[in-house]
């Protein structure tokens, strides 16, 4: 079982998915991330970002999902998530 | 529900015959046509994609918060991949028993649909140009003002 002291040290593994002008814009569609827990999905970007050349161009306050359902970039994440940037939807 | 997403052409009949039964008589339809012009401009052809398994997600949540406020079964379609000018982008079809209900639905769906499914169209142009079209740019729509809490 883990102490308080070793939990604050979990780093949670996730994966990020990018679309349309943002996967252009940074290269890739697809990035395993690692981010010191607890952590929000905009400390994700700020990773996101910060590892990956190209992902600076992305906005800062982009469309965000987590597990396949709209979030705020202030939602918290969880080891194994499947976080999502979105350009601005243009379907239909 | 039947995958909403589809690579082939969209199947408005079997669409209408999903939701249509004999105590739901009042069918409403709204079709998004590929057409050819943006902002004047002439479009050629164009792309859809999509976050897929969240879209299939979304247009479910969308189809069981409509059927929950009306006495409606809805049903809906997006079509991905390559479009040409005059095909059929999205269908939605609503049955009800009174046309009230059906028109309802139905433009409910389509409006929380363009607002909250991850898709996005890539524009092809005469002129060789392509651009991935932002609906906030062209003054079309809003931005999403709240996005539904999770």
């Amino acid at each position: 079982m883990n102490t308080v002291s070793e939990s604050e040290h979990q780093n949670l593994a996730v994966r990020v998915l990018l679309f349309a002008t943002y996967a252009e814009l940074a290269g890739r569609a697809l990035v395993e991330l690692s981010v010191p827990s607890p952590a929000t999905v905009q400390d994700v970007l700020r990773r996101l970002r910060a590892s990956l050349p190209g992902a600076e161009r992305l906005p800062d306050q982009p469309l965000a999902a987590v597990n396949r359902a709209h979030a705020r970039l202030s939602t918290p994440v969880r080891d194994g998530d499947e976080i999502a940037f979105l350009p601005p939807l243009a379907g239909g | 529900m039947n995958p909403f997403l589809t690579r082939a052409p969209v199947d408005l009949s079997s669409l209408i015959a999903a939701v249509s039964a004999p105590e739901r008589g009042g069918v409403a339809t709204f079709l998004g046509l590929v057409r050819n012009h943006q902002n004047g401009v002439p479009v050629v052809r164009l792309e859809y994609s999509a976050y897929e398994p969240m879209a299939e997600a979304e247009a479910a949540r969308i189809v069981a918060e409509a059927e929950g406020r009306w006495p409606a079964r809805v049903t809906l379609s997006h079509r991905l991949g390559e479009l040409a000018i005059g095909d059929i982008a999205v269908a939605v079809v609503a049955a009800s028993g009174h046309r009230a209900p059906a028109f309802e639905a139905c433009r409910y769906v389509i409006e929380e649909l363009k607002r909250r499914v991850p898709v996005w169209k890539k524009e092809f142009y005469a002129d060789g140009s392509v651009t991935w079209v932002d609906p906030t740019r062209l003054g079309l729509t809003a931005p999403p003002e709240t996005v539904p809490a999770t």
